[in-house]
Parts: C-alpha cells; structure tokens; sequence
C-alpha cells in the first residue's frame, strides 16, 4: 500500500481574500519527497495548512491508500512556527503527540517508538528537558519527533530545518529521505535552500503570489531563469567533481 | 558516544517512568497533607479536640461522648469539606482556564467570574432584587451563580470572534474586573448601611455559609467536571504545545474549547456563589501543581486539585487559630497563606515554572 497524494485546483481564502488558487499536482507518491519553494508569503504555508485540514478553501485534495482512497492515509504536519511555552519535557511532549486520538494508557510500545525517534533524531541526551529551555534548532528537533513519532504516511513539514545548524540540516534532510523511502512516505516539505533541495527532493512545486507556477523534477525546475523570475537574483546551475548540481549565486538581478 | 545505542534507548524509556512515579509518590504526599489538614480542621474551633478524638469520632467509636460526635459531623464536618471541594473546584477551574488560554495570569479571579458573582450577589443583598425570583431561599447564591456564568459566557463569546486572541481574552477579563468592581462599588455606595456590611462580608468570602445541600451540589459539579477533563487529558496537554499544533495532531481546538469553558465556568461559579468570592486559589493552586508535577493533564489536574484543596483546607486551619474562638473569613486568609507559600515555591525551583 503507497500512500498518495494529489491536489485539484485547490486554494485558500481568508474571509474574501484569496491568499492562494489553482493549485494542482499529479499523484505525489509514497517514496518521493517533494519540496515547495517560493519567496515568502508567497502562500506555503497557507497550502500546508489546507492539505492538513487546518483552512478552508476549494479544490479537491485526494489522499489515497495505493489504488482505493479509503482509509484515508495518516498525515502529519509540521507547523513552521515551533515556539512553545510549557513546561513539558521533550519526552512528555513526543508521547503525547503519539497519544493523540490514541487509546489513554500509555503501552511499553509507545514508549520505545518514542526512544526510537528521539534517537534517530539525535536528541535523547536532552529528552527530560523542559521545552522552554530548548534552543530554536533544538525546538525544531522535537516538533519533527513529534510527527515522526505519530508514524505518518503522508508527512507535511513546513521548513523543518531553517533553524538548523549546517550538519543538522544536512542529516535531518538525509534522514527524512530514507524514512520516506523505507517506510514508503509521502513527503512534501517547504524549505529556502535550493541547495538543499537539490540534495533531497525529487520533484518540485514552486509556488509565487499565490498560484504554482512550476511542478516537475527538480532539476528540470530549478533553473537560472526560475533564479531570475521568481528569486530575482542571477545565477547559475553548475555541477560539483561528483556531479552533484548546486546553485551558484551571482548578487541580485543586473547587479553581477 | 560511550553509551551504546540500546543502552541509550532503554534509558529514555526508564527515567520516564521514574519520573511517573515519582508523580504519583507527590500526589499521594498532597493527599496526605490534604487528610491531615482536615483532622485539623475539623478538631480547630471554639472548643479543641485532639487529633485521636477526631479520627475516633470519625470512624464512630463509642469512646468518644456525643457532644464530640455531634459537633464534628454535623458542625465542623460541611465546613471543613467545603473547604476542600471549593478549593478543588476553584483550582481546577483555573488550571484549564491557564491551559485553555495559555496565560499563566489566567485564573476564575483575574478573568471577572469573581466579581462578576459578586456583584450578582450585592444586588440580592441591597436590593432583594432576585434575578430568579422563585427561589428566595438561594437568591443571593443564584444571583452570584448567574452572573458568573454571564461572565464566563461573554468571554467565551468573545473569544469566538475572528481575530481575538487568548491575550485579547484576558485583557477583556480583566476589564470585566474593572467592570464589575465599579459596579459594585457603586450598589456599595447606594446600599444602607446594614446591606453594605452584608455586602463586605460577602465579598470577603466565608465559609461558614456552609450546609450539606450546598456542599453536595458544589461536590456534584466538581464530580462531573473532573471525569470530562480527564477523558481529554491528552487532548487538553497538547493545547500547550499551541493551537496549531494540537490541530495538527487532529484535536478540534475550538470545540475543545468551548467545551472546556463551560465546564470551568460551573466549575468556578458554583463555589464563588456559596462562599463568596475566595480569590488566588485558582491562581495558586495550578502553579503549584505545575512546579510539582508539570504540564501532562494525567498528573497536572489531579495535583491542581489536591493542592488547591489542600491550600483552602489549611487556610481554614489558620483562619480558626489566629485569634482562638474567632473564625476570620477565609477570602482574607487565602492570599495571606498562599502568597508565601507560593513564593518560596518560586524562589526555590531553579526551572522556568512558566
């Protein structure tokens, strides 16, 4: 069973302003990690919000089990915002994440899933720390636990690694990747690292002022013209010695 | 790293469990202070009785005389479990308004249910003006309960506007304080002289207004609410984490709620409408929980609970022994008692406790 995922001119209003419209992908798959670029406020997180139910708005967004749409599949989202004031450690609040809409007593189970993802995390030397203590990366560490831990087949995250440190990113990014090819999750995340995103992505959705203006293989979309239009800044696509693509900045448009 | 990766994992999993217990070791600790405090209570009055004349009156033992039975079950006995019921339901109202709100400042008192009531109150006693005129026995009581829940409805309702925030809703609580104290005063300031020491009495808040009917109807709201908040024990922790969040985990934020705003609003006005207004227990209560026990629902309530009943029951021990023979009203007491304690709790925990 690979979960899927597909949206269908879908969109968000806020009272009567439409903040995003016409949004519509092929099938994203279990398997495939696809990340969402654009400049900012250009409506992500409004169209993260509406794939997980948080916004109203048209369209049609189908979720599928393989071949038929019931059960839904169970997805997890990842707000951008992970600021938090509790008291709570950062073991109490993985568990609880799991324990949402789950059976109250607390099995051995649950407790070894959550060490298992605090672990894969790297964050078990601070699991009984109180949140409030926590640095912002660190805060981004646990609010990922929190979905991984809830087992997700569909997984939305919305820059999961923008307070990260270089080696965290990098790792989170590559843990992220496997997990979605192991365990056959869909995972679509907003991130502003092109770099990045050439590292982990298999497909790409752009998005700007509110509609998507690019889908398809990463390396087919982001390009030195996608640079120029939508980031307005020149540059170029150059390959490494491994011949790994990465981004090559310039400066701002007509400044280089 | 020198642990090994299994060895690591099993330690996560047992220091949760160490710390469960340890939980659950303060909960017995506050039920205990808890039973103590109302042997206490219930010996402390115009004629003392020792701690072994109490306990064997209560398991009715034919050593003790009559006269020593009688006072303790039929006077002291409403007192002293009002104290302890009107303590839990204040502090359980206030744990789930500051975790509903997010607001460490958030408690029946500061959002104007208090005042509100007692300015429901002070229009019976000046007046005699019943907001339901059929039941004369209760109407200041029934005054005090409509007006509070008025209150808490109002807020609710705000709240439900688009764009108001739990910051918008505490600030607008806390001009219904403003409110409802100005009206007060200002029935105070018409009121004869009689109706107004009626009115400061009331609104110091007493205990001794105490009988069995109100203390099973108080102990019936308080015994309906605790089960619902407890079913959404983790429903009610993830709202800590924020509204997002928890949504995102598949709570319905808002029903959650406005569910939650109901129970608390019984929860805080039956008591306020009984005894007067007892300020600072709902604010209290919580956070001592909270430094005890932490946030998780599981343990976070039963600890508000405990230890805002604790709090009252102790207050009241103090409220009879100051001056022997002289029953200070409890609302004068609470803040006097609590405050310290709450303050070396603060100064002592080297965690951040909000």
């Amino acid at each position: 069973m690979v979960a899927t995922l597909q949206l269908n001119q879908v969109g968000v209003r806020y009272g009567k302003q439409e903040v995003l419209s016409g949004v519509t992908t092929p099938v994203l798959k279990g398997g495939e990690v696809t990340a969402v670029i654009g400049p900012n406020a250009a409506g992500k997180s409004s169209l993260f919000r509406r794939i997980a139910g948080l916004l109203d708005g048209p369209g049609e967004i189908r979720l599928g089990n393989g071949a038929s749409p019931s059960p839904a599949p169970h997805v997890c989202y990842m707000p951008q915002d992970t600021s938090v004031n509790t008291v709570l450690t950062v073991y109490e609040s993985v568990l609880l994440a799991r324990k949402q809409g789950a059976p109250r007593k607390v099995t051995d189970e649950d407790l070894q899933e959550v060490d298992r993802v605090l672990f894969s995390l790297r964050i078990e030397p601070i699991a009984f720390k109180g949140l409030n203590e926590l640095s912002g990366g660190q805060r981004q560490l646990v609010s990922l636990a929190q979905v991984l831990v809830r087992e997700p087949r569909i997984l939305l995250l919305d820059e999961p690694t923008s307070a990260l440190d270089l080696h965290r990113q990098v790792e989170v990014l590559a843990l992220i990747r496997s997990l979605a090819r192991e365990r056959d999750i869909c995972v679509v995340l907003a991130i502003h690292d092109l770099n990045q995103v050439l590292r982990v992505a298999d497909r790409v959705m752009v998005i700007d002022a509110g509609t998507m203006v690019g889908c398809g293989p990463v390396e087919d979309v982001i390009t030195s013209t996608l640079l120029q239009n939508i980031y307005r800044v020149d540059g170029r696509i150059e390959r490494c010695s491994r011949l790994c693509p990465h981004v090559i900045i310039d400066g701002p448009i007509g400044q280089a | 790293m020198a642990h090994s990766p299994a060895i690591a994992i099993r330690e996560g999993r047992g220091a949760y469990r160490v710390l469960v217990q340890r939980k659950k070791l303060v909960l017995l600790a506050l039920g205990l202070v808890l039973a103590l405090s109302v042997i206490a209570d219930l010996g402390l009055g115009p004629a003392r009785y020792s701690m072994r004349e109490v306990v064997l009156a209560l398991m009715g033992s034919p050593e003790v005389s009559l006269q020593i039975s009688v006072v303790i079950w039929d006077i002291r006995m409403p007192v002293a479990l009002m104290a302890v019921i009107v303590g839990a339901a204040l502090s359980a109202a206030g744990a789930q308004m500051q975790t509903i709100l997010n607001n460490p400042l958030a408690s029946p008192f500061t959002l104007g249910i208090s005042a509100a009531a007692s300015f429901g109150a002070s229009v019976a006693l000046v007046f005699g003006i019943g907001f339901l005129p059929w039941a004369i026995d209760y109407v200041v009581s029934l005054n005090a309960l409509l007006m509070a829940l008025a209150a808490a409805l109002f807020i609710h309702f705000m709240s439900q506007r688009r764009g108001v925030t739990v910051e918008t809703i505490v600030l607008l609580g806390i001009t219904l304080v403003f409110t409802f104290n100005a009206l007060l005063a200002l029935v105070q300031y018409l009121a004869s002289e009689q109706a107004l020491a009626a009115v400061v009495f009331w609104t110091m808040g007493s205990l001794t207004r105490a009988t069995w009917p109100k203390l099973a109807i108080t102990t019936a709201v308080l015994a309906v609410s605790l089960p619902l908040f407890m079913r959404r024990a983790w429903a009610l922790t993830a709202l800590r984490l924020g509204d997002d969040k928890a949504a995102s985990f598949g709570v319905n934020v808002r029903w959650l709620r406005l569910e939650t705003m109901m129970i608390i609003s019984l929860l805080a006005a039956v008591p306020v409408a009984f005894v007067g207004t007892i300020g600072f227990i709902g604010l209290v209560g919580p956070h001592i929980a909270r430094m005890l026990v932490g946030e998780d629902q599981r343990y976070f309530l039963p600890a508000s609970v405990l230890s805002g009943a604790a709090i009252l029951s102790l207050t009241s021990v103090v409220s009879k022994s100051i001056v022997p023979g002289t029953i200070f009203p409890i609302g004068i007491i609470t803040a006097l008692v609590g405050v310290p304690f709450l303050f070396s709790l603060i100064m002592s925990t080297r965690r951040r406790a909000w």
